[in-house]
C-alpha cells in the first residue's frame, strides 16, 4: 500500500475514540474529576510526556494538538475549560512505530490542554499547556 | 585567555554610542558642523563577517520624524528593563546627554525643540548611503530585512507594494522575513514573493491545512562568508492571524514554534553553521524569552516593536540587535566568526539623519520614480496641526486623539476605537498635514471605519482582552501592539492585574457617568480583522474631519489612568 500524508493521518487517527457526551458546566474541577476517574486517583509525574500546542490559538474553532507519549499505551487528552473536558483517548499498541499523536480540537475560551499518558507499568504522567483564546486585533 | 563572554562584555564595552553632544546647538546649521557623515558612518571593522540589519521601514521612502515613546511599560520580569525605559531614565542609563544627537534620535523628552535643531530622519536615499559605506568596507555584508516592509503608505497601497519592492531590491538584500505583507493578500504576497532575488525566510510560517512548512518560504539560508558558514533563520510575525485579518491569507498559520526553531538551529548546526542568525518579526521580549528557550542562537536581528538601543542586550549567550522603525536607523555588526563559533562583536545603531547623510543619488531617482505618478496627491494639503502629532506610547499618542475626534465627529458616535499599533511618523508643530501624511498613519488594506452597537459589558471585555495581549507578564502571550486606543470614554488600568482585573472606571466622558454594562453603546473604529466590515476608509474621515478644521489642535489626554507599573 502506498503511504499518502492523508493515510498516515488516518492511520495514526484510527485509535482515536471521541469520548464524552451530553453537556455540563464547564469548570477545572470537571476536567480533574473526569482525570482521578481515570487514573483511579493515583499520583501523575512528570516525563517524556510532552504536548504541544499554540501559545495563541489562531482559531479557537481548531487548535492544533501534538502529543508525544515514549513509552505509553494510552494518552487522553482534556480541555479543563470546554462544556465537556474530555476530548480524545489515544491507545498505543505494540506495533506503533512511534507514541505521537496529533489533532484538532475546538476551544470555547482561554484554558489548560491537559494530557494524560497511562506508561506500559501501570503508572501515569501529566502534561499540560495554556491556550489562548483571544479577539484579536491591533498587532503593532 | 579570554573566554566567548568576554568577548562579548568587550564587544558590548566597545560598542558605539554616538559621542558628540549637540547641547546648545538650537539650529540646523549648528547640528549639521556637529554631526558629520563619517561620524555617523565611523566604524573600526571588526573579525569577519558583517550583518547589516533593517527593520519595519513601513514603507517610509522619505525622510520624516519620528517621536521614540514616553510611556512603554514592561510587566513581569522585564519591569524596568529596556526597552521598557524611556526619556530622561533612559539617556542616564545609557549616559547620553540631555540635547544630543543620540537624545533625540534614541529617546522623548523636547522632541519638538530638537527636531527643529536636528531635522528629519530616515529616507531610504540614506539609508543606501550607508549600506553603500558598509559594503565599502565589507564587500560580503549580509543585508537582512525584518519585515514591515511592503506597507505603510499612500504609494505602497495604490501599488500593492510594488514601489517598496522596487527600490529594496535595488539595496539588494540577502534575506528577509514578514508581518504586514501579509496584508496584502495571500495571492499578491505569493507574487512577489515568487519573483524575489534574495531568501523569503520563516521557519514559523506553515500551511494552516496541514501544518507542515512551506515551500515558499524556507526555513533558513546558509551564507558562506571569509570561509565560515552563517545560517539566517526567519522568524516572522507569530500572531499574524490573531492581529490582522486571518481571512486575508487563510493558507497559512504561524505562532512562535519555538521547538522548530530549536530543530533548524540543529539542522543548520549540523550542516556545518559557524554562527546563528535569527532575522526576526518576533518583538523584543519575545525574542529575549527565545533566546533563553533555544540554545545556540549567536545573534537575533529584533524587529516588530520598534525599539532602538545603542546597545545590543545579551540573553544567555545570544545577542538581541533591535533596529529601531521607519528606516530611522541601520544596525550594523560586525562578527569574529572562527573555530566554528562566534567569538565577538562590534556592534553600532547607525541613525540616519537626514540632513547629514548625503542620499544616494541613484535611489533618490528611483524613490521619486515611484512617487511620481501620485505627486499631486500626495501633496495636497489637507491641514495644519497646532501641536505635535506623534503616536507611539502604551496608551496614547496625539495623532490617535485626532483620529478617534475624526471618527466620533464624521461617524456621530459616542465611544471611538483605534488599533495600537505603532507605526507612523510624527508631525511638528505647526506643520501643513499633507494627504501624505494621513496615509503615513492610517493606511492598511482593511481600513473600513466600522460604526456599530457595543454594550457596556462587551466593550470592558475588548479593553480586557487587548491590554492582555500587551500587558500578559509572559512575552509569548504579548502581540507586540499597544494598547487600543480609546475616544469619548475614559477607564483606570491596573497594568499589574491578570487579565478581567485590569480595567476599572469605566466612563462615557460625554456625560460623565459610568459606563452601564447593560447599555448599548453607538462605536466606531477601524481596522475590525472581521471579513465584510463596511464603512468609509479611514484616511478619508480623517481627511474630511481635518479639512473642516483647518487647523488642528488635539486636547492632552487625560482619560486613562494608569497604575500598578
Amino acid at each position: 500500500m502506498e503511504l499518502t500524508r492523508r493515510n498516515v493521518m488516518l492511520l495514526g487517527s484510527a485509535a482515536l475514540a471521541a469520548t464524552g457526551l451530553g453537556a455540563l458546566p464547564a469548570s477545572a474541577s470537571l476536567a480533574e474529576d473526569e482525570i482521578a476517574k481515570l487514573t483511579g486517583g493515583a499520583e501523575t509525574g512528570a516525563g517524556d510526556l510532552k504536548i504541544t500546542a499554540p501559545e495563541i490559538a489562531e482559531n479557537g474553532n481548531t487548535v492544533p494538538i501534538d502529543v508525544s507519549a515514549p513509552g505509553a499505551v494510552m494518552v487522553a487528552l482534556f480541555a479543563d475549560g470546554n462544556p465537556t473536558p474530555a476530548v480524545a483517548t489515544i491507545k498505543f499498541g505494540p506495533l506503533n512505530p512511534s507514541h505521537e499523536a496529533s489533532t484538532r480540537i475546538r476551544l470555547a475560551e482561554t484554558q489548560n490542554v491537559i494530557a494524560i499518558a497511562q506508561m506500559e507499568d501501570g503508572s501515569f504522567q501529566r502534561a499540560s499547556a495554556e491556550v489562548k483564546v483571544t479577539i484579536g486585533g491591533c498587532g503593532g | 585567555m579570554i573566554s566567548r563572554r568576554d568577548f562579548l562584555q568587550v564587544g558590548m564595552a566597545a560598542s558605539a554610542l554616538l559621542g558628540a553632544s549637540g547641547v546648545g546647538n538650537w539650529s540646523r546649521l549648528a547640528a549639521q558642523q556637529a554631526l558629520t557623515q563619517e561620524q555617523l558612518l565611523e566604524f573600526d571593522t571588526f573579525g569577519n563577517v558583517s550583518l547589516i540589519h533593517v527593520t519595519d521601514i513601513h514603507a517610509q521612502l522619505k525622510p520624516i520624524y519620528f517621536r521614540e515613546p514616553s510611556v512603554n511599560m514592561g510587566v513581569g520580569d522585564n519591569k524596568g528593563a529596556v526597552p521598557h525605559v524611556t526619556g530622561a531614565e533612559f539617556r542616564k542609563l545609557y549616559g547620553i546627554a540631555d540635547g544630543s544627537p543620540s537624545h533625540y534620535a534614541l529617546s522623548s523628552g523636547d522632541f519638538s525643540a530638537l527636531a527643529q535643531a536636528y531635522g528629519r530622519v530616515g529616507g531610504l536615499d540614506r539609508v543606501a548611503t550607508v549600506i553603500k559605506a558598509i559594503r565599502a568596507d565589507r564587500p560580503d555584508a549580509i543585508l537582512l530585512d525584518g519585515g514591515d516592509t511592503w506597507h505603510g503608505s499612500y504609494t505602497c497601497y495604490h501599488t500593492k507594494g510594488q514601489d517598496m519592492v522596487n527600490v529594496m531590491n535595488a539595496l539588494q538584500p540577502d534575506a528577509m522575513t514578514f508581518h504586514w505583507e501579509f496584508t496584502l493578500g495571500s495571492d499578491r504576497v505569493a507574487e512577489i514573493v515568487e519573483a524575489l532575488p534574495f531568501a523569503a525566510l520563516g521557519q514559523n510560517i506553515f500551511d494552516a491545512e496541514w501544518d507542515e512548512p512551506t515551500e515558499l518560504f524556507p526555513p533558513y539560508k546558509m551564507f558562506e562568508r571569509a570561509g565560515t558558514k552563517i545560517a539566517v533563520i526567519g522568524q516572522a510575525f507569530p500572531y499574524m492571524p490573531i492581529a490582522n485579518p486571518r481571512w486575508m491569507f487563510p493558507e497559512y498559520a504561524f505562532g512562535i514554534r519555538d521547538e522548530n526553531m530549536q530543530a533548524m538551529v540543529d539542522e543548520v548546526r549540523s550542516q556545518g553553521a559557524d554562527c546563528v542568525v535569527v532575522l526576526s518579526h518576533n518583538g523584543f521580549d519575545v525574542d529575549k524569552k527565545m533566546a533563553t528557550v533555544v540554545s545556540g542562537i549567536d545573534v537575533i536581528l529584533s524587529g516588530h516593536t520598534h525599539d532602538a538601543l545603542p546597545e545590543p542586550v545579551l540573553a544567555g549567550e545570544t545577542i538581541i540587535v533591535p533596529s529601531g522603525s521607519n528606516g530611522k536607523f541601520v544596525s550594523r555588526v560586525d562578527l569574529d566568526v572562527r573555530d566554528g563559533r562566534m567569538m565577538g562583536y562590534r556592534h553600532k545603531l547607525i541613525p540616519i539623519f537626514a540632513d547629514v547623510i548625503e542620499p544616494d543619488p541613484e535611489m533618490a531617482a528611483l524613490i521619486d520614480a515611484q512617487r511620481a505618478p501620485f505627486e499631486a496627491q500626495l501633496t495636497e494639503v489637507i491641514g495644519q496641526t497646532e501641536g505635535l502629532l506623534y503616536r507611539r506610547g502604551n496608551f496614547n499618542g496625539t495623532w490617535d486623539d485626532l483620529i478617534c475626534d475624526a471618527l466620533l465627529s464624521e461617524r456621530d458616535a459616542e465611544i471611538a476605537l483605534s488599533p495600537g499599533v505603532r507605526w507612523g511618523p510624527s508631525l511638528l508643530p505647526g506643520q501643513d498635514i499633507t494627504r501624505e501624511d494621513i496615509w503615513n498613519v492610517t493606511s492598511m488594506s482593511y481600513g473600513e471605519a466600522y460604526r456599530t452597537e457595543m454594550t457596556g459589558e462587551f466593550l470592558k471585555v475588548v479593553l480586557e482582552d487587548v491590554a492582555d495581549n500587551i500587558f500578559n507578564p509572559d512575552p509569548y502571550y504579548q502581540q507586540g501592539g499597544d494598547m487600543v486606543r480609546t475616544g469619548g470614554i475614559g477607564y483606570r488600568i491596573d497594568v499589574s492585574k491578570p487579565q478581567g482585573d485590569r480595567i476599572s472606571d469605566l466612563t462615557l466622558l460625554r456625560s460623565g457617568e459610568a459606563i452601564d454594562p447593560n447599555r448599548s453603546y453607538v462605536v466606531a473604529g477601524w481596522a475590525s480583522v472581521n471579513e465584510g466590515t463596511e464603512g468609509p476608509q479611514i484616511w478619508d474621515v480623517v481627511e474630511s474631519h481635518i479639512a473642516k478644521q483647518g487647523t488642528v489642535s488635539v486636547q492632552p489626554n487625560t482619560s486613562v489612568e494608569v497604575v500598578g507599573a
